[in-house]
């Protein structure tokens, strides 16, 4: 057993956090948040430079053909920065779903562009509040209405989970976002460093991903693997406000001596740091599991998940309690966190959706 | 990144296996014997045959055996249906450390191979009165007299003290210096004239532990570990160990018990555990015991790689007590009416909850409280300044204690 990153991946870490620390400042968190633009081109530019956007795509696709390992580190980095990138949208659900259900000519006229970042592609599932049925129908002409799409204003494709009257009831599609057919109507949302939008399909030009009918079973499948990475970015991220609760407690006084002295600040930020560790170390179980396709996944997944949504809530909510009035400012820092923490928990379905998820699988186990 | 058992690891595994199946003992040769006895037989087997204490060096009992044999071996062990061996834990946990770093040779290989066999039990009295979590508040006196100390003072809490025949002891040597300046470290022969031990009630009835008191009870100079007024430091390697033995290996499985019981009973005419409210519980404790679960092997890694292990695992006894209060409650109100039947001692599946219910409480303050707890991973693992202190830097004789001065 060996349960640790090896030397090039704590490398490649290193590497990661350093090009962030340099070019992803929470400055620049900032300037996504406030300015008109939906997103850091730039920023994306150099992410893909880097190669990150290419992390597990083949070489044959021109990719770098690494693990899930090493992607794992890159989505720790990149939550730990709140990043105000396309990265999950693109990376860990459009690019997983083209590598598990594209066929050989979609993945060699999407996969090389997804990778060298040029494209930027998407995930639509969502139609109303909640849970509720999907209503987009069509396999090469689709119509219907996603909401809130996380990237779609930016995305040039979109993989969309439309109704199917066959198999289990859904199918994925591929569509362009880049034609008449289809009207992107930006919406405000609770993290606006990452621009969202409604998409509306008239009728719009779409070819199937994968088989008809098998859609909700891919989504399952997607939705697994996907929790990991976004585990991984939830507890990076959490790690981040730990951090800053922790340096704003040291330097602020309060009745003649540090915050950071009072029991009550200090249990709250070690209860920040025994979620965060054990959202941590379910996060490798379940890139382990990601990594080799083992069939604990969905169980490794839903874990990682579950302890991760807390863990980024908790910590997201009291580092701004950490700070008192200057937490609920504008001007402070901490409102990326508890933004961002609510934006990864609601994408892929939130706690309790995990928790369900979590049970059905210990009992799966229990009976095989 | 790798799950699985290398293949070194996978032989490994199937040895223990197969020792451990091969020789556990049979019911025959348990028959009539005390939990005491059970044990002692078991664990001398054990010892005889390499698979007791492996992480410990040949000479002193074991087999220089590394981390991750040991976690294999504990996971065969739990498969394998054979006596408990938790008489022997404070002292193979707690007392062999600090003996290995502190002891001299010859105490080494006088005292720890009869450690490892079972042979000899050791207990730790350290808790008074005047300080539990304030461990170095300490009052029990010992002063020299010729070769020897002779101690006078009483020790709390002390568990399994009446069946132990040493004692890792801390006590004053020194009461007109700030108080962690004044304590030395010593083990005692509990069967020593002068020690006098009286068991305690517990709430759940059993009696584990004691008050153990001290009478001009006489302890030779070479039974000192550390040099005198060094006992606070010889103290944190016994804690360190102490956190880590607990930390490691307390409820795991818990949740899927639950799961397990919530099949059996029902809420609203459908079992229980397809109610939504016990899901998401479950859902929340296992999370938690997975976290734990893959903490310890993080560590573990590290270990094997010669590196120290991070400050991860002081968090294990913080998460797994109070979860599993909470989990043992919760698993007594499905139980409805029928939660409330109680059979003191028994630790089946029938009576476990009820039997945590009323055993947790302790584990939450045993070797540090939750809120020690939650201090040393402020302090120690965050940075976090200490509260400011009214005891420090004052000589012990000064400082105000529960019962007025000290
Ligand atoms: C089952 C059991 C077995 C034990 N076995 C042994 C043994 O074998 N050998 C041995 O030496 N001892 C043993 N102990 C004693 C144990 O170590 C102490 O009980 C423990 O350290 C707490 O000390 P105390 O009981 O004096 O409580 P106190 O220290 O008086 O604590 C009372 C309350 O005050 C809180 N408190 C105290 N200080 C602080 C602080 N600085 N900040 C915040 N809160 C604080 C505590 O958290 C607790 O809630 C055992 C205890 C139990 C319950």
């Amino acid at each position: 057993m060996n349960f640790e990153f090896s030397e090039e991946q704590n490398l490649l870490r290193e590497q990661a956090r350093g090009f962030l620390a340099d070019n992803c400042s929470m400055k620049v968190v900032r300037q996504a948040l406030e300015s008109d633009s939906p997103f850091d081109a730039d920023l994306w530019r150099k992410v893909a430079e880097m190669g990150w956007t290419a992390t597990v795509i083949p070489e044959e696709f021109d990719g770098l053909g690494l693990s899930y390992l090493e992607l794992s580190v890159i989505a720790d980095e990149l939550g730990r920065a709140v990043a105000p990138l396309p990265f999950s949208s693109s990376v860990y659900l459009a690019t997983e779903a083209l590598l598990a259900y594209g066929s050989p000519e979609q993945k060699q006229n999407l996969l090389p562009r997804l990778a060298s970042g040029e494209i930027i592609g998407t995930f639509a599932m969502a139609e109303v509040k909640g849970e509720g049925a999907i209503n987009t129908t069509g396999t090469d002409k689709i119509s219907g209405t996603k909401l809130a799409v996380p990237d779609a204003d930016i995305a040039n494709i979109c993989v969309v989970v439309v109704k199917s009257d066959q198999g289990d009831g859904a199918s994925l599609c591929l569509v362009d976002l880049d034609q008449a057919e289809v009207s992107k109507e930006v919406v405000y949302t609770l993290d606006p460093s990452r621009s969202h939008a409604n998409l509306t399909f008239n009728s719009a030009s779409a070819e199937l991903l994968g088989k008809e009918g098998e859609g909700n079973a891919a989504v399952e499948n997607l939705f697994n693997r996907a929790a990991v990475l976004f585990a991984w970015e939830q507890t990076g991220g959490a790690d981040t406000a730990l951090e800053m609760a922790k340096e704003y407690a040291l330097g602020r006084y309060a009745f003649g001596r540090p915050i950071a002295s009072y029991q009550a600040i200090k249990h709250k930020l070690a209860h920040m740091y025994v979620n965060n560790t054990l959202a941590r170390s379910n996060c490798y179980y379940g890139a382990w599991a990601l990594n080799t396709n083992a069939p604990e996944l969905p169980l490794a997944a839903a874990t990682a998940r579950v302890s991760a949504i807390q863990a980024y809530y908790y910590a997201g909510k009291e580092n701004i309690q950490t700070h008192g009035g200057m937490g609920f400012t504008w001007e402070f820092d901490c409102q990326f966190m508890y933004r961002r923490s609510q934006l990864l928990a609601a994408t892929l379905g939130g706690e309790a959706k995990w928790q369900e998820k979590l049970v059905t699988a210990l009992e799966t186990q229990a009976a095989a | 990144m790798d799950f699985s058992d290398s293949a070194e690891e996978a032989k490994f595994r199937a040895e223990a296996a197969e020792w451990l199946q091969a020789n556990a003992p049979t019911d025959d040769e348990i028959k009539g014997l005390d939990e005491m006895a059970q044990a002692k037989l078991w664990q001398k087997r054990k010892v005889d045959a390499g698979w007791a204490c492996i992480r410990w060096p040949k000479e002193y009992g074991g087999r220089g055996a590394t981390a991750i044999e040991q976690v294999i071996l504990n996971d065969e062990q739990s498969k394998v249906k054979s006596p408990s061996t938790q008489f022997f834990s404070i002292g193979q946990g707690m007392a062999a450390p600090t003996l290995m770093t502190w002891a001299t040779e010859e105490q080494k290989r006088r005292y720890l191979p009869k450690l490892a066999s079972g042979e000899e039990i050791w207990c730790q009295l350290f808790s008074e009165p005047a300080g539990g979590s304030d461990l170095a508040a300490l009052r029990t006196r010992a002063v020299k007299d010729g070769d020897d100390w002779v101690i006078n003072g009483q020790k709390i809490w002390t568990s399994g003290a009446h069946y132990s025949d040493w004692g890792i002891l801390v006590v004053r040597t020194d009461p007109d210096v700030p108080k962690h300046q004044g304590l030395t470290y010593f083990f005692v022969n509990m069967h020593s004239p002068g020690v006098e031990i009286k068991p305690i009630k517990q709430l759940s009835s059993a009696s584990n532990f004691n008050e153990v008191y001290f009478t001009d009870v006489r302890i030779p100079d070479e039974q000192r570990l550390g040099a005198v007024g060094q006992g606070w430091q010889v103290a944190l390697t016994t804690l360190m160990n102490e956190r880590a033995s607990i930390g490691g290996t307390r409820s795991a499985g818990q949740a899927q018990s639950l799961l397990k019981l919530a099949a059996t009973l029902e809420i609203d005419g459908e079992p229980a555990s397809k109610n939504k409210a016990v899901r998401s519980r479950v859902a929340d404790w296992y999370a938690k015991e997975a976290g734990l679960r893959f903490t310890g092997y993080r560590s573990m890694t590290a270990m094997s790689r010669g590196e120290v292990p991070g400050p991860e695992n002081s968090i294990g006894k913080l998460v797994a007590a109070p979860m599993a209060q909470d989990l043992a409650s919760f698993a007594l109100e499905l139980q409805a009416q029928a939660g409330v039947i109680y059979t003191p001692l028994d630790e089946s599946f029938d009576n476990m909850f009820q039997h945590n219910y009323m055993n947790i409480p302790g584990g939450r303050i045993a070797g540090g409280t939750d809120e020690i707890m939650a201090n040393i991973i402020a302090e120690r693992v965050l940075g976090l300044p200490q509260e400011p202190r009214v005891d420090k830097g004052i000589p012990f004789s000064d400082v105000p204690t529960s019962g007025g001065k000290s």
